[in-house]
Formats: structure tokens, sequence, C-alpha cells
């Protein structure tokens, strides 16, 4: 059993845990359909988020997900690359673990920083996404969604497209999919593909080949300072080779997107509001999983 | 001072023999059978007997970053390591890139170092790559060699025109080969591993790139150009094809570039980041061929302390660097002698006669009138790396446990006894080394 203290990545999970808690984040899903806000899991319990980089969605849903359960909330957030001059991250860390803190949600843009400060606390830590490496909750969200909607996830196709090289995202994704058994196919500019010589991937640059016979396409993000940093030439190269519009969609296509979305680069209205797009059920899917997260941690860690 | 060695087993670029060694005013003044001086005597009973090791590629963070490491505890550490001539790279706080600044480690080498320290200058002034620094005063000083360690000169034209001066003195540069504009900032070896740790990768080709350019511009000017630290398969290559067209080129080989891969990096362990970084099994086998076929000239630590508190952060934070002064030869001699991978003669010319070469340094044999810098080491004796037990204030490796054998057991700099049995100053009438720089 690995998910005890920790929620650091999904490789480190496996397929039996994975369910666990896709499960435990099904009934709060419907939980939360009925209402149902005042829960007590987390009743006397303390949940820091702390937020090394900028984001609005995933904290907001951090929160939401610890009220929901009863606990009492903090949160720090700290924008730009260092710290307070002098102090470390671990030094932050110990401080507000030293406030009587339970769990550690923590964002931070270097990988391998949030595992450094679960191997140097007690409290429990989850990721709430990690440089380039992982984003676990986004990826167990992802998986939610694509279970909700098409009741399976062995067998089925899940195209990831984009800026696969940058993606935590894709990460956690190709980890938790893979491990459930679906196939994972990975598509976008050869500037911005890892080498996924080990992975358990496929790779496909050209994106309508690679949505052939697919059962469901992730779209990430593409950072506009990516083409100063000379990885794709325009915006408009980019959305017509590798951009999601309507018409590349086929009719049971389920469409995803981690947010916030660049509508018109990697994606199109017409897509991202029409028939096929799961991005907004995505976001609530997100709450329940962080519920689940939270509540399976509080009874793992022993606290 | 007079010291007779008894029993001991020579090898050096001559071959072996067994024979006493009569050691008189800092120098061998007799190799003979039986001998009986006047004076002290020990009997090493069989064990072996080297000409000093040279390490040409040392980081003694003196001046300016002694909470890492000083000359005095650079060279102790060195000492224990079996060394008894290390270069200092000029990579300190200042640079060290003017006639003065030779002079003052210099200076302090004297007063403090356990073995001879030989100075280095920077090719540009502060390594910044954007003038030449004063290479003739320093050269004159006692730098005896030119790095911009650290960083590669990235600037085409100032590297050529670097080269073009060196070359009217024939003095030596020091190429760290790295392209800072190709490996992207990287942090480890590119690659699947560095993708799925989500960490930056600095692709080989900004080595082989480098070296490529730096033999290019070698060949043109005539200068002598060595390459240091070379972790690819790719520049092995390069070097060996330059050798072959009669580049004045020479190259050196980490130990931790010889035995460790970039799996070492996983988990974020940012005791194995390094600059270069650590490669794949297959670089190591093509390090290891260079060395046999002498594509590669010498064996360098490149030994890069640091404080504990500056490794435990992210591995983007973390300084890049290993230590290597007390590990060297003994790991060297565990995984890659005994082992039979490399013969016992190659690792010894490679860390004595090979950088003494590339210096432009006589050579040291054991024989009377020789200098006597000596290493004598215990072929029998074995440990683990404990990096708890280092000399060295840093303690930065990714080899702690790893084994260790043919443990230099004493360590002698112009004739006097600078270690014995791995402590360093408890010698007979040991102290800091007025070495003749």
């Amino acid at each position: 059993m690995t998910l005890t203290k920790d929620l650091l990545t999904l490789e480190a999970l496996n397929a039996e845990e994975l369910w666990e808690i896709l499960k435990r984040g099904n009934y709060y899903r419907e939980r939360l359909d009925k209402g149902e806000k005042a829960g007590k899991e987390l009743k006397g319990r303390t949940v820091a988020n702390m937020f090394f980089e900028p984001s609005t969605r995933t904290r907001m849903s951090f929160e939401l997900a610890a009220q929901y359960l009863g606990a009492h909330v903090i949160n720090f957030a700290h924008q730009g690359s260092s710290l307070v001059k002098g102090e470390s991250l671990l030094d932050t860390a110990w401080n507000i673990e030293a406030m009587a803190v339970d769990c550690m949600v923590i964002r931070h843009g270097t990988s391998g920083a949030v595992k450094l400060v679960a191997d140097n606390v007690r409290a429990s830590v989850v990721n709430a996404g990690e440089g380039k490496h992982e984003h676990p909750t986004q990826g167990l969200l992802d998986l939610l969604t694509i279970w909700r909607h098409k009741g399976r996830i062995e067998g089925l196709k899940v195209v990831i497209t984009g800026d696969i090289l940058h993606s935590r995202v894709a990460r956690s994704n190709i980890q938790g999919l893979t491990k459930l058994g679906a196939q994972v196919v990975v598509t976008g500019p050869a500037t911005m593909m890892p080498d996924t010589s080990d992975w358990p991937v496929e790779e496909e640059t050209d994106l309508d080949k690679a949505l052939q016979g697919a059962d469901c396409v992730n779209v990430l993000r593409i950072q506009k300072e990516r083409q100063e940093q000379g990885l794709f030439p325009s915006q408009k190269e980019y959305f017509s080779f590798w951009g999601l519009d309507q018409s590349r969609l086929s009719r049971d296509m389920l469409l995803l997107h981690p947010g916030p979305m660049n509508r018109g680069i990697e994606i199109s209205d017409r897509a991202a509001d029409g028939p096929n797009s799961a991005i907004l059920d995505q976001v609530t899917n997100g709450v329940a999983i962080r519920m689940a997260v939270l509540s399976l941690l509080n009874e793992r860690s022993g606290h | 001072m007079e010291l007779l060695l008894k029993n001991a087993k020579l090898i050096d670029a001559s071959g072996e023999r067994y024979a006493d060694i009569w050691i008189r005013d800092g120098k061998i003044a007799e190799v003979g059978k039986d001998l009986v001086r006047p004076g002290k005597s020990v009997d090493l009973g069989g064990k072996v007997v080297l000409p000093g090791l040279v390490d040409i590629h040392t980081h003694l963070r003196e001046p300016g970053q002694e909470g890492k490491e000083t000359i005095a505890t650079g060279t102790a550490a060195a000492a224990k390591g079996g060394f008894t001539t290390i270069c200092a790279m000029p990579n300190t706080s200042p640079v060290i890139d003017s006639p003065l600044l030779v002079e003052l480690v210099k200076l302090k080498a004297r007063g403090q170092g356990w073995v001879e320290v030989l100075p280095t200058g920077a090719i540009t002034k502060g390594q910044k790559g954007e003038e030449i620094a004063e290479m003739g005063l320093m050269h004159r000083a006692g730098a005896v060699g030119f790095s911009d360690d650290g960083k590669w000169v990235q600037n085409a034209h100032i590297a050529h025109n670097a080269m073009r001066y060196a070359a009217q003195w024939n003095l030596l540069l020091i190429s760290h080969p790295e392209d800072s504009t190709l490996n992207a900032d990287g942090v480890m070896n590119a690659g699947p591993l560095a993708d799925r740790l989500g960490l930056k990768g600095s692709d080989p080709v900004a080595e082989v790139a480098a070296v490529e350019r730096d033999i290019i511009l070698a060949e043109a000017t005539g200068c002598r150009l060595h390459l240091t630290h070379l972790s690819t398969a790719g520049a092995v290559a390069a070097v060996r094809r330059a050798k072959v067209r009669g580049v004045r080129v020479t190259a050196d080989v980490t130990p931790h570039h010889l035995l460790l891969t970039e799996a070492e990096c996983d988990g974020y362990n940012t005791l194995a980041k390094v600059n270069p970084p650590l490669r794949t099994h297959e670089d190591c086998e093509a390090l290891l061929a260079g060395l046999l076929d002498g594509t590669i000239d010498a064996i360098a630590t490149d030994h890069a302390p640091h404080k504990d508190e500056e490794k435990k952060t992210t591995f983007d934070e973390a300084p890049a660097g290993i230590v290597g002064l007390e590990t060297a030869w003994p790991l060297l001699y565990a995984h890659l002698v005994q082992t039979g991978r490399l013969p016992l003669a190659v690792l010894i010319e490679k860390m004595t006669a090979g950088p003494r070469r590339i210096l432009g340094r006589e050579d040291l044999a054991l024989a009377a009138g020789q200098r006597a810098d000596i290493t004598v080491i215990d072929p029998n004796a074995q440990s683990l790396v404990n990096p708890a037990d280092f000399i060295s204030k840093g303690r930065n490796t990714p080899l702690a446990g790893w084994k260790l054998a043919g443990l230099p057991v004493m360590t002698i700099v112009q004739g006097q006894v600078v270690m014995l049995n791995g402590k360093v100053g408890e010698g007979p009438a040991a102290q800091p080394v007025a070495h003749v720089g």
C-alpha cells in the first residue's frame, strides 16, 4: 500500500489504489450533486494550501474540498520563483507544520519540490501540481470524468495532444490511464515531445491519424511563451496542425481540457462549448476527487 | 629529512620491480636491494609504491567560498586520496584572472597546503567570456593552464582569439566543453528519465558540438587544448578523430562519469547532480574505451565540494558537483582494475604520467635523482565509501556505500610524509608542504 501519508504521483499507485480513489471520488460527486456539502470527515483537522505558483481553480478546488469535509483551511500563496529572502522551501514548510497543520496541499514550479517537503515533514502532503513532473489530482479527476462518461477505462483509446514535454497533466494522465488498461497516444510538435522511448505510450505526429478510433481526447494548454522559446512558429500554424476543432471530433469522442483554455489556440470555441465537451464536468469532478484524496489520506496517515 | 622505504613493490612507466627506496632532501637518493641507511626506516611489506598521483581538475573553493572547502582541507583530502599534486581551478570568488590572484593561491598553498598546488587562471576576465584575461602575466606568476571551467567560452570569436593569444607562448587552455545555448539550462542528462521526472535535460549534443568547435579552433591556431571531464560517447569519438589527424588536443574523464549513469538522479537525488551530467551506460563504455585506446589521456576528479544544506533542496536549485579526491583512486581500483576492465598499469598512467604530460611537466620515475613525490597503496586494503569520514568539507557524493580497494596508505610530497594510514598531518614531522610550485 503506497497511499499512506502522501499523494505525490500516480506513478507510485497501483490499479487497486487508483480505483479506490475513483470510487470514493464518484461517491463524493454524487453527494455534491445532491447538494450535500456539510461533511464531517475532516472535522478538527487543518489543511494548508501552499501555492508557490499562481493558481485560481486548483487552489479553490482544494479549498472547497477541504471545507466540504469540515476541515480548517489556511492559504499560503507565494507567487514568484523564490521565497522570502533567506528562507528555504523546507524552512517555510517546517514553520507551517509547527502551526499544527495536518495536511499540506502544495503546488510548486519545480519538479521534485513537493517530494522534498513530503520527505521532511510529518504532515500529509498532497501534490497539487509540481513543475513538469506530475499533477496527480488532475490525472485522477480526468480518470473519473472518463469513467463516468464511458462506463469503463480499460480498452479505451485516449489521445493527449499538445505540449507533452512540459506537461505535468500529461504525465499523470499517462500513468493513471495505462495502469487502468487504456491505450494512450500522444501527439504534438516534435519540439514539445518528450523522449517517450520507455514510456507506455504511442507517439503520432498527425493529430487526425491519432484521433482515428479514439474514445477521448485530452487537449493540453499551450503556453504562449513557448512560441518565444522557438518551440513553434505561430498560433496559426499550431492550431492548424494540433488545434482541436469540432470538425476533428467524431460523435462519441469525449473532449477534456485541464484549463485554463486558450480559445482559438489549442481549442476552438465550437469544440470547447460543443456536445463532446466535458470540460466543466471535469471541474466538478475535481472537487469530488480532492475530497476523496483528503479523506483517504486522513484515514491512512494515522492522525 | 631522510626516510628509507623497505620491501616495496615499485610500479611506474618502466614497469614493476621489488626494491628499497632511500629518500633524502626531498629527492629519491637511491633505489636498490637490501639498502641499509641511517635515519628512519619503514618496512612496507610488499605494498605498492607509485609516482605521486596528479589531479588536474580540483576545486579548492578558496578564496571566497571557504564554507565549501579551503586550501588546507582540500589539500588534506588530496593527500588522503594519494595525490601529491593538484591543479586548482580558477572559478573561485573572485575568479583567478590576474597575476596577483595567482600569487595569492600560491602563497596560501605554500603556508597551508599538504600537497603541491598548481594554480590555473581564467581564460577571460571574470570568466565572463567577453575579454581575454592576462594569461601572459598569470603564466609568469605560475599559472599552469587557463580555464573558464564551469562555463564554456561561448563566443567563438573570443575563443578563437584566446587560442591564438595562448598559442604564442604555448599556453595550455582547459576547456569545459558545454554549449549553453544547446543544453538549454538542463540539469541532468536529456532522455526518457529526465522527461519522466520532469527535469530539464542537457542534450549530449551540447558537449559534442562544443568539443568539435574547440578542436577546429585548436587545429587552426595550434593552441594546446585540453578538454576536461568528457561525458559523452560523441565527444570521445570527436577527440579520437582529432588525434588521428594530429591536432594538439588532450582529454580527461572523471571517475563518476566512468562508473555512474543518469539513473542515480532518479528520486531527485541532488547528490548525483553534476556538470556535465551523468549519462548512460553506453557513454560509460565509450569513455572506458577512450581511456584504453589513448583517446583520453588522464583521469581527473573534478572534486567539487558543496555544503550539505546546499544539496538539501530541489534538483533544479541544488549546485552541481561531486567530491572525488578521497575516493578516485581506490574507487577505480575496486571497480575497474579488480574487475579486470582496466589494467593497473593504465590506471597508474592516467593518474600520474598522463596528467603530467598534459601540463607539459616531466614524468616522475621511481629512480635516483627524481623528486620524492610518492604514493603508497595497499592492494589488500578495502573499505566502503563513508562521507562522514571525509577530510574534505564536502560530503557530496552519490557513492556512499560503494566498495573501495587498493587504499592509499602513505603519501609523500617532496620527501615528506603528509599522510600515513589515512591520517593527514600525523606522520613523522608532518606539516604543510613548502612546495616549489
